[in-house]
């Protein structure tokens, strides 16, 4: 357990010396700022124009559900890019050999990387989420139903394409790792969409074949959640009483929370993925 | 014994890496590995550590089998190629791998810096790795390597990048280890390193050993390399009497089996024939000759051939 917290406070420690944290906090003031001055100012011209607060909040919670995908996107490549010279980098630079051959487990290195850089994204997640909401907040008077669940299943979805990059990384080299998670998260991202058209057009067998690379990779559904915690209640009733299967064809669209089977599924994915790191670094000669 | 390997065995895809390995690494000895670029030893060390398994074939080191997780915890080790993290300090890279040792290992500031100051980086201590040449970094390899006191300390080419100063300070911080009852596994292909400061070395081409023993037995009889011109023939033939005679394109002469007593006739002999004594280096190239008559001079030759 020793070794697990050295090394990652290690890949904490690495974060934030190497100016990663600093880069990320820089470029999320600079994100925050420009949409919530974009906010401020649609408000503005929506009030002059006569709209109501009503109108203005269901107008606002869409603008934020497009700046919560854009921080998806980002936060999801981060966690890729984070993760994929985790354990490649260290064989390169023969950092691993060193580590390893002292009295520890090679799991203890790859679950204290994923640890320290689980930390890493879920903090990164939760200061650029609450900026983002308190911002928006203070210009428009709106704020979400649920952020913190917002931000828990933005969360959710970075550690997941953490995860995984992180299993390529004990085999590939850190580069094609990263693109191959960038790929993985895109085309998570189209079943999500193929899965609503399919459901709209009763097209069974698209349905299956989308729902099963959701359950694949989760990292679609989990944005499905956020979304969830972003629309407000109003917006749900008005859009199910309009045609349910219409709304869920929307990308950025939510009508319900995932079901808890599958969070129940993510968490096992998290740990199966995981496991399978550690099995790939224990076996591999270095 | 620290180390014991029998019929060691490492293949990579169609690669052997190590063929046959049987050896013994006795305690409070500097033993040097010897070989050619491709030879099998960086493989045969991380099989030691345990970083790779082996195909066929065991042994033990620190009486456990290869690998053992405990054992580690008295193995100091500096791989052959690395780079530490280029963010951390020099004394932080130590601190990092103190925790790792756990147990006993004295991580205070002023334990560490003793061991920076004995690989000649104590006014290094609180600087950048990533600003230290590769010099430096294999100094502080070794500072890494020698932390806690480890009971044996696996050295990878460890003055691969080192001036001549340097690897005379390499090797003096080994006989100190060596003194203070550690023992050194020192795998090398530079002859003139292995022989200055190992007890006993082990040749090794093409993934297995073709001989192991003291220095002194390996090397036989004592040699002599004389560098003269004008040595007419007779004097060659009188030269026989003091030993094994070989002469060189460049003009050195190496009478094997020579008593080091008899150097002074063997130099007169060449003056009393007419030659002209440029240099006399008595046992200087005795390994080199022994590795190049053991591996057959195709050292470079194969060094492309998957060496790991």
């Amino acid at each position: 357990m020793t070794s697990i917290l050295t090394i990652a406070g290690l890949t904490v420690a690495e974060a934030v010396r190497r100016r990663i944290v600093w880069v990320l906090t820089g470029l999320t003031v600079l994100s925050v700022a420009l949409t919530t001055w974009g906010v401020e100012r649609l408000v503005s011209l929506a009030r002059s124009g006569g709209t109501t607060d009503l109108e203005i909040y269901v107008g606002v919670s869409q603008i934020l559900i497009l700046v919560a995908f854009m921080f998806s996107f980002v936060l999801a490549m981060t966690a890729a890019f984070l993760g994929a010279p985790a354990i490649a980098s260290d064989l390169e630079t023969g950092v691993a050999h060193a580590i390893v051959a002292r009295p520890i487990r090679r799991a203890d290195l790859v679950i204290g990387r994923w640890l320290g850089l689980a930390v890493v994204v879920v903090l990164y997640a939760a200061a650029s989420g609450l900026l983002e909401v308190a911002a928006v907040r203070l210009v428009s008077g709106y704020a979400p139903p649920q952020p913190l669940v917002a931000i828990g299943f933005l969360s959710a979805q970075a550690v997941v394409l953490l995860t995984l990059s992180l299993l390529l990384s004990t085999r590939l080299p850190a580069i094609a790792a990263g693109a191959i998670c960038v790929v993985a998260f895109g085309l998570g991202w189209m079943a999500g969409v193929f899965a609503g058209i399919g459901r709209f057009f009763d097209a069974g067998p698209l349905v299956a074949a989308a729902e099963a690379s959701r359950w694949l990779l989760p990292s679609d559904g989990l944005w499905r959640g956020a979304i969830y915690g972003l629309e407000p209640p109003a917006v749900v009733l008005v859009a199910v009483g309009r045609g349910g299967p219409a709304a869920e064809a929307n990308p950025f669209f939510a009508t319900a929370p995932p079901p808890f089977e599958f969070l129940v599924w993510s968490l096992l994915w998290i740990a199966i993925v995981l496991a399978l790191a550690i099995v790939s670094f224990a076996r591999r000669d270095l | 014994m620290i180390i014991e390997t029998e019929s060691l065995a490492k293949r990579y895809g169609r690669t052997d890496a190590l063929v046959d390995l049987t050896m013994r690494v006795e305690p409070g000895e500097v033993f040097g590995f010897l070989g050619p670029n491709g030879a099998g030893k960086t493989t045969a060390v991380k099989l030691f550590l345990g970083l790779a398994r082996p195909t066929r074939g065991g042994g033990t080191v620190l009486g456990a089998p290869l690998g053992d997780r405990a054992a580690r915890r008295r193995i100091g080790y500096l791989p052959e190629l690395f780079r530490y993290q280029p963010w951390l300090r020099a004394r932080e890279v130590l601190e990092l791998h103190g925790r790792l040792i756990g147990g006993g290992v004295d991580r205070s500031r002023k334990a560490i810096d003793r061991v920076l100051e004995d690989v000649g980086l104590g006014h290094r201590a609180a600087d950048l790795v990533g600003g230290f040449s590769k010099g430096m970094q294999q100094r502080l390899g070794l500072a890494v390597a020698l932390l806690g006191a480890p009971a044996l300390v696996v050295l990878d080419e460890p003055t691969s990048a080192l001036d001549p100063v340097g690897r005379a300070d390499v090797r003096a911080i080994i006989r100190r280890a060596r003194d203070a009852g550690t023992t050194v596994f020192l795998n090398s292909h530079l002859l003139t390193e292995v022989e200055r400061v190992c007890d006993r070395v082990a040749i090794v081409d093409r993934g297995r050993v073709l001989a192991e023993g003291r220095l002194d037995d390996l090397l036989g009889a004592a040699a002599v390399r004389i560098r003269a011109t004008d040595v007419p023939s007779d004097a060659m033939a009188a030269l026989e009497r003091f030993g094994r005679v070989a002469a060189s394109d460049d003009g050195w002469l190496t009478i094997s089996g020579i008593a080091s007593s008899e150097i002074p006739d063997a130099v007169a002999t060449i003056v009393a024939a007419g030659g002209r004594i440029l240099a006399v280096d008595p046992g200087r190239a005795t390994l080199e000759d022994r590795y190049f008559e053991l591996i057959g001079g195709h050292g470079e030759g194969h060094a492309a051939r998957g060496a790991r």
